[in-house]
């Protein structure tokens, strides 16, 4: 076989990527890997109807790491020469306090992933800016048109576009091209001197006629201007324990926050999570079954491998309330002897690998969603939520809403100010009482931060009902 | 030392080499930022490194002006042939964009003539095994110091410098160089009867490391926070007085500095807009913006533009006296900059805090909490529930439930919900313990009164 395709971009020769592999594979190493990326992001911008700001950011390094026992040596370089990979190479295996000395390490040639779930050619990566710009205009007609109360539209729009090659001490050199796209729209309304916003934005490993597909874009337009509009009359949030129907989709925030990194192996491995000794357990009600999966097509969670080389799966975690499986890197999943799930993500070459969640989702039940909210005497109905974070250890766990509504006698009446809701990963779901059938995926925003981390992420989820939750408004 | 003076050099030249391409490319102004540094850091784990890191990294930003128009772009990548490329390339992006007429440089006669030394940059070099050390130390306290610490996430002890040179067509040209040491603990405590675990960190930061508070202090420090969340439970549901501990506080100070950043207030995005002039806390209540204080976090003897950093005034005795400008969002507002120009290379232009912090009061933190019969000390905060649109606030809380006036036991799970405006409104007292561990401090802070949502 020839060179692997996407190393030539990098000016490199395998002979010399495998010099340095084997530079940083001494004797007790028990795993090395190189990984070289390079990545060219851009971003359009608009407010007050004017695109106003272009940027366009290239990156190139590599990073080299080798594990010993727990013990994880990296080094990175934005310079790529022999010289540079030696120099990172030395630096990487100092912590296996081994003598120098090239071990010969033979790597298998692999030309591609077996498979390609975001076929996205360069060309259609890299849009012109005159057609982002169109994009962006066309955005800010639609959400004014929704209703003169909106008052100013913010509206960007992100693609990165990543080569990486992982060469690895366990017989792997593999390639990837990995496109990403994200389109944002954030409305301010403004009524009788009170302003309010709304947010909404998608997209996903995915070419730019994604967004023109059946107007996407222009439902971006609307759905902000329609959530700044809502929150223009919204009273404030009740305070207290009380029930609470999540809708469909990106409200899934909730299983990655809950569970999703209390499941992360790392934590386990360290037996610092509140889930710590937990496999086998019963930690949801028997009609919650949970899944990471990473081979969706063109989702923003999905990989065709992951940062190691190892190709993504899907991963069930909780199995009808039962807890299956934790999220593995490498070294975790060798640490602790458990199944590799492909789940070693890093951020850039500057950062290590750690175990991170891909796309994650609760499967559909059998409930009638409408069904759901009638059995709610008096409680929330979440649809759209902001951020989240959790508490590791001991498990707690905030999401906030930003667009809700009050249930009251089984029909949803007023809208509420978006409020947080808390809890304790290892609780909630055993209160989840109803499963809808509609299971949503969210629209492609999500980005999970973990030590100082970010990588793209997917939720999931159908409409739910929780028996009980704190909810952090105001009234009482 | 030599190499770094040719090294230093070769940026200025390289700086002034790019401006003059950007302008033979038809940019009418420009600037260049270039940073590089060195970073280390360490991380141990039950007394055997876990994690060690060291590299080396440079960036370069490059923002243009073809007459109105404009665009950012930058790079990691130095060679030649690239870095023609970048020129051209944001060339063409900014003639891609729309006019706008408030765009371009800072005038020519504002950029910062004098550069004090502010005393931000340590020689101080530490081996890889004095650094392992280091972390050991910090995380064998936090370990040693109560047997119900049981676990630990780790010690860990980082160390960076370096440089950043900024030029632009007016002929500026700037340099300095700062460095930083850290360190800090995350032990894991159990508690011995339930079997629960919390975990919590204490750290220290400088820019010298003899300033450093020793390891034995940080990780005893971090023991004592983690070990006394031990047993934490919810509380009712009730309206009571909320005392926020200096680290808390100061991420009050953080909701603040974002609120009067001149690009949320141009858009209308922030709840301060038009507020200007207005009181916005109790007379007692004084917030400086200094960026000229001598070895501070958030330092510099000039901002992303070149412009001279200064001390502003931002609430005066409860008034909001200023905002926090660059050039760009100060004439959108009709404003002058106040030398708050953040660049981050890669992003736009933006607004950034320097060394952003409340003024101190008189009171320890034990008086002021002995002033509450029934409250909340909250020593965590956790989640992003905050509008800053509107001010509306609903955040995750931990912390201690005093009665008479002292801390009974330790609480968890609840909600803390009210408003930004009412709470700066609603400051009742300020303790004296102001301490920077950051570019954003504030000292204890007590608030009459908040919605806690508990059981």
């Amino acid at each position: 076989m020839g060179e692997l395709v996407q190393l030539t971009s990098f000016g490199l020769t395998e002979g010399e990527v495998l010099g340095a592999l084997g530079r940083v594979k001494v004797r007790d190493v028990d795993y090395a890997d190189l990984y070289f990326e390079s990545c060219v992001s851009e971003s359009v911008s608009m407010e007050e109807s004017l695109v106003k700001r272009a940027t366009k950011s290239v990156s190139q390094g590599v990073g080299v790491r080798a594990t010993a026992g727990e013990k994880t040596g990296f080094a990175y370089s934005d310079e790529l020469t022999k010289k540079d990979l030696e120099l990172a190479a030395d630096t990487a295996r100092y912590i296996a306090n081994s003598p120098s000395g090239a071990q010969a390490v033979s790597v298998p040639v692999r030309q591609r992933p077996t498979r390609d779930l975001y076929p996205v050619e360069r060309a259609q990566a890299e849009v012109a800016t005159a057609d982002r710009v169109s994009l962006l205009n066309a955005i800010d007609a639609e959400a004014r048109r929704y209703d003169p109360r909106i008052k100013n539209v913010m509206a960007s729009f992100n693609t990165e576009y990543k080569v990486v090659v992982v060469a690895t001490s366990d017989g792997t050199l593999i390639g990837d091209v990995q496109p990403l796209s994200r389109l944002q729209v954030t409305c301010i309304a403004e009524e009788n001197g009170q302003r309010q916003a709304g947010s909404f934005g998608g997209g996903g490993r995915v070419g730019f006629e994604f967004y023109h597909e059946g107007d996407r874009h222009l439902r971006f337009a609307r759905e902000a201007a329609r959530e700044a509009i809502l929150n223009l009359s919204a009273v404030d949030a009740p305070a207290g324990v009380m029930p609470v129907v999540l809708g469909g989709g990106w409200p899934g925030i909730l299983l990655h926050e809950a569970i999703g990194h209390g499941l992360e192996a790392d934590f386990n491995r360290k037996k610092t999570s509140a889930f710590s000794n937990l496999l086998g357990k019963r930690v949801a009600s028997d009609i919650c079954t949970i899944v990471d999966d990473g081979t969706l097509p063109g989702r923003r969670g999905s990989l065709n491998m992951d940062d190691e080389g190892t190709p993504t799966g899907r991963t069930v975690l909780i199995e009808n309330g039962i807890l299956r499986g934790y999220i593995t890197d490498k070294l975790n999943a060798r640490l602790m002897g458990i199944p590799l799930t492909g789940n070693g993500r890093r951020e850039s070459y500057q950062s290590v690998v750690l175990p991170r969640m891909t796309n994650t989702f609760m499967l559909a039940g059998t409930s009638d969603p409408e069904e759901i909210i009638r059995s709610v005497d008096r409680g929330l109905y979440a649809v759209s939520f902001g951020g989240g974070q959790v508490d590791i250890t001991n498990g707690k766990f905030v999401f906030s809403a930003s667009e809700a509504y009050l249930i009251e006698g089984g029909k949803i009446t007023r809208p509420v100010k978006g409020a947080t809701l808390i809890g304790s990963g290892p609780e909630i779901l055993t209160k989840v009482s109803m499963v809808g059938h509609d299971l949503k995926l969210d629209e492609g925003i999500g980005t999970c931060g973990k030590e100082g981390q970010s990588v793209p992420v997917g939720v999931g989820l159908p409409t739910i009902r929780i028996d009980e939750i704190t909810v952090g408004g105001t009234q009482r | 030392m030599n190499q770094a003076i040719q090294q230093r050099d070769g940026y200025s030249q390289l700086a002034m080499d790019l401006l003059a391409k950007a302008k033979a490319s038809g940019a009418t102004e420009a600037d260049i930022i270039i940073a590089d540094g060195e970073t280390f850091s360490v991380q141990v784990r039950l007394g055997a490194v876990d994690r060690l890191t060291k590299a080396r990294e440079k960036h370069l930003g490059l923002r243009v002006f073809v007459g109105k128009r404009s665009a950012s772009t930058s790079t990691s990548d130095f060679s030649a042939d690239s870095l023609s490329q970048l020129v051209a390339e944001t060339c063409i992006l900014a003639k891609a964009v729309v006019e706008d007429p408030v765009s371009g440089l800072p005038a020519a006669d504002q950029m910062a003539g004098e550069r004090p030394d502010l005393d931000l940059y340590d020689s101080t070099r530490l081996n890889t095994e004095q650094q392992i050390d280091l972390a050991k130390r910090v995380e064998a306290a936090a370990m040693s110091s109560d047997e119900r610490v049981t676990n630990s996430e780790g010690g860990d002890f980082d160390s960076s410098s370096g440089r950043v040179v900024l030029a632009n067509s007016h002929g500026f040209l700037g340099e300095y160089q700062s460095s930083s040491f850290s360190m800090a603990a995350s032990p894991v405590a159990t508690d011995p009867e339930t079997g629960a675990m919390q975990r919590d960190s204490w750290y220290a930061v400088q820019r010298k490391f003899a300033k450093l508070d020793s390891p034995e202090a940080v990780g005893l420090e971090a023991a004592r926070r983690t070990v006394r969340k031990l047993g934490a439970r919810k509380v009712a549901t009730q309206r009571a007085p909320v005392i926020f501990d200096a680290e808390m506080a100061g991420s009050l100070m953080g909701n603040l500095c974002s609120a009067v950043s001149g690009y949320s207030l141009y858009k209308g995005a922030s709840f301060l807009a038009g507020q200007l002039d207005k009181p916005l806390a109790p007379e007692y209540v004084t917030v400086y913006d200094d960026g000229r204080v001598v070895g501070g976090l958030g330092s510099r003897p000039f901002d992303g533009e070149g412009l001279p950093t200064r001390k502003t005034t931002v609430v005066e005795r409860g008034v909001l006296k200023s905002y926090l400008l660059d050039t760009y969002s100060g004439r959108k507002l009709g404003m002058a900059s106040t030398g708050n120009a953040s660049r981050s290379v890669g992003e736009n232009p933006s607004v950034g805090p320097t060394n952003f912090y409340l003024a101190p009061g008189t009171k320890t933190a034990q008086e002021i909490i002995k002033t509450v019969k029934q409250g909340l000390y909250v020593t965590d905060l956790i989640g992003f529930g905050i509008n800053m649109v509107t001010g509306d606030y609903s955040r995750g809380a931990a912390g201690f439930w005093i009665e008479g006036g002292e801390l009974a036991y330790p609480v968890e799970e609840i909600t803390i919900a009210g408003n930004l405006k009412e709470m700066f409104a609603g400051i009742e007292m300020i303790g004296n313990d102001l301490v920077f561990r950051g570019r954003i401090a504030s000292p204890t802070i007590k608030i009459g009164e908040m919605t806690i949502a508990g059981s």
